[in-house]
């Protein structure tokens, strides 16, 4: 098999599974910050990203008043992923997540308990509490978490099948913080599918995830935020792709030593 | 009948005397009523409907009255800087009380990074110092150690600046205007009175999504503030990562702080937690906000197409604009200036009129 073939073959045959549903693209995108809905459709489309996730909250009013940029993001033909953002307590998260169900017919949620204003660290006490209140009313939760094992086991005891560990501080852009901690987390979870969720803020920061083994990223602002977001969300997936495409490759090891590729005791022999 | 007139409209028959273009505006706030002035002044007859009981009283009646193309430049495209040069010289020939203070964009330290990003997407401004901002606004002396300075823009009032064009409309050009108390219904008027017009503007914001499906509400939440602890010249405006705010002096102890933007079309329900993200940035600007006395609140629908940008939509006889969001007062003069253009004759301006005029 030759080189071109087997990259084809690789693309095709290298979905990511979240409950049960595949998509191809590891990038996931929020729908929030950006200039117009026009740009975000462009953003999506120029990505080739299949999942957006779109906040709820504050949004919804006192009569489900979001409804015509939910239209807009249904329009799109992307998977739609409801997220919680903005709530604080577990009460708040639960009856926006059902809110989310009915708007949008899908039993998936990101769900987003948040604890501390400063940071927007997210509060996994109630995360966990949430996410087991909210996986047996049938929900699928993608739970937005730190990198801390014993709270993922919660959260995978309490139900949830896939698990989002932030980069960083939500809308920071410092890329990952710990990547020793997610590279455990990799290591502690080899069958759940992990994506990276906040804190992203360069196509680099993406790649490095990828390259640590994880499933796919999800950011918002940082194409949203760009001068150009098309542009951006062009650059973010080519970088996952790249970062996926080299995992798939098997990197080699780092060295102590300079290895060169040419051995340069024979290299005068060869000269003019 | 409709024809001919479309026809002579594209020539070179003068709309003139006897044969002066009878136009009927749809809608007193920003956008009808410049489009009221720039017909008008062009030699048309013009009827003003309004559902209201006076002008300006839908969302203009919410609007900052920043007249800041610059500043809007760091997150619009550029045809709404293009817009608003010409809007602002517009509102400084057409309404008294425009002051010519510039306006000033301050970041509290740890969100230095988003004024170096503002400061990366436009221009006429220049960096200024603790000691400068001291200079600008001597109660913020002390408190911002960078800013930016925009000298070029502007503010008004929106509401007096609307009853002055109101006024002047009235009174320079005899535009007749029909608010709700005349029993106005605008179902019935517009089909049953459309043949006494030459040209329909519709100017009805988002109650126009009758007519267009692409429309869509953005709810923004504001307050006004009185004090007498504290005086600006100008436009401040806050940068925060998630919470921009602005705050603009009314003049006697009064400021307008804003805006919200959210993705719905709910009108005149204002929320606690917008209410505390407003007074929260102005508290952020001066202490002094703190023990100011609360007079208003309020919130209304930004009528906005996708791309955020303004449209003049021709269909016959009927002119629409509209979709002017967070630019109402910078970009309406400039809108309504080539609405009449596109009446009187028969131009075209792809920037607003192409339906994706954002590629332009």
């Amino acid at each position: 098999m030759d080189a071109m073939t087997h990259k084809a073959t690789t693309a095709a045959a290298d979905p990511v599974t979240f409950y049960g549903t595949e998509v191809t693209s590891r990038l996931l995108l929020g729908t929030a910050q950006y200039p117009s809905p026009a740009i975000l459709a462009e953003a999506i489309r120029a990505s080739g990203t299949e999942i957006v996730t779109v906040s709820l909250r504050r949004e919804s009013g006192a009569a489900k008043a979001g409804q015509s940029f939910w239209q807009l993001i249904r329009d799109l033909g992307v998977k739609v992923l409801p997220n919680t953002a903005g709530c604080r307590t577990v009460k708040e998260a639960v009856t926006t997540a059902e809110m989310a169900r009915e708007l949008f017919g899908t039993p998936w949620v990101k769900l987003e308990v948040i604890g501390e204003d400063d940071t927007l660290q997210p509060d996994v006490f109630g995360l966990v509490e949430a996410a087991r209140i909210l996986s047996r009313d049938g929900f699928q939760v993608f739970p937005y978490t730190t990198e801390d094992l014993v709270v993922a086991e919660k959260l995978v005891s309490a139900g949830c099948e896939v698990l989002m560990p932030w980069g960083a501080p939500i809308g920071s852009g410092r890329g990952l913080n710990n990547p020793y901690g997610l590279r455990s987390m990799r290591a502690h979870f080899p069958g759940i599918p992990l994506v990276v969720d906040a804190g992203v803020g360069l196509p680099s920061h993406a790649a490095a995830a990828m390259e640590l083994g994880y499933d796919a990223v999800l950011l918002n602002t940082a194409v949203a935020k760009a001068g150009d977001p098309v542009r951006m969300a062009r650059a973010f997936a080519a970088a996952i792709a790249a970062g996926r495409e080299a995992v798939i490759a098997d990197p080699m090891e780092v060295r102590d030593m300079a290895a060169p590729s040419t051995p340069v005791m024979g290299r005068a022999l060869f000269g003019s | 009948m409709a024809s001919t007139q479309t026809e002579s409209t594209e020539n070179t028959t003068p709309w003139q005397g006897a044969n002066a273009m009878r136009v009927r505006v749809i809608g007193a706030g920003v956008a009808g009523l410049t489009c009221a002035h720039a017909f008008a002044a062009r030699g048309a007859q013009v009827t003003v409907i309004e559902r209201k009981s006076g002008s300006g009283q839908g969302c203009s009646w919410y609007a900052g009255g920043m007249l800041a193309p610059w500043c809007e430049r760091e997150s619009a495209e550029p045809i709404i800087a293009e817009l608003g040069h010409e809007s602002l010289a517009y509102w400084r020939a057409a309404v008294p009380d425009v002051p010519n203070e510039g306006s000033l964009v301050l970041a509290p330290p740890r969100d230095l990074p988003d004024l170096k990003r503002f400061s990366r997407r436009t221009e006429a401004f220049e960096w200024v110092d603790g000691a400068r901002i001291g200079e600008l606004e001597p109660d913020l002396d002390g408190r911002f150690d960078q800013g930016l300075f925009f000298p070029t823009e502007a503010h008004l009032e929106p509401r007096k600046a609307l009853a002055a064009l109101t006024q002047k409309l009235v009174e320079e050009y005899q535009v007749a205007f029909r608010f709700a108390a005349d029993g106005f219904d605008e179902v019935d008027d517009q089909s049953g009175e459309t043949e006494q017009a030459d040209f329909v503007v519709d100017c009805r914001g988002l109650a126009a999504r009758d007519a267009l499906a692409d429309l869509r509400g953005v709810k923004g939440e504001m307050l006004v503030l009185y004090s007498t602890e504290i005086a600006l010249k100008r436009p401040v405006r806050l940068l925060h990562p998630r919470i921009p705010v602005y705050i603009v002096p009314r003049g006697d102890g009064h400021f307008m702080i804003g805006a919200t933007s959210i993705e719905n079309d709910e009108r005149g329900r204002v929320t606690g937690r917008s209410m505390l993200e407003l007074l929260g940035a102005a508290y952020a600007l001066h202490p002094a906000f703190g023990e100011a006395e609360i007079v208003e609140i309020g919130a209304d629908v930004r009528p906005a197409f996708p791309d955020n940008l303004p449209r003049l939509r021709r269909r016959g006889t009927t002119l629409y604009v509209n979709g002017l969001y967070r630019h109402g007062f910078l970009a309406a003069p400039a809108l309504a200036r080539r609405a009449a253009e596109v009446a009187f004759d028969g131009a075209y301006f792809p920037e607003v009129m192409d339906e994706d005029h954002r590629q332009w």
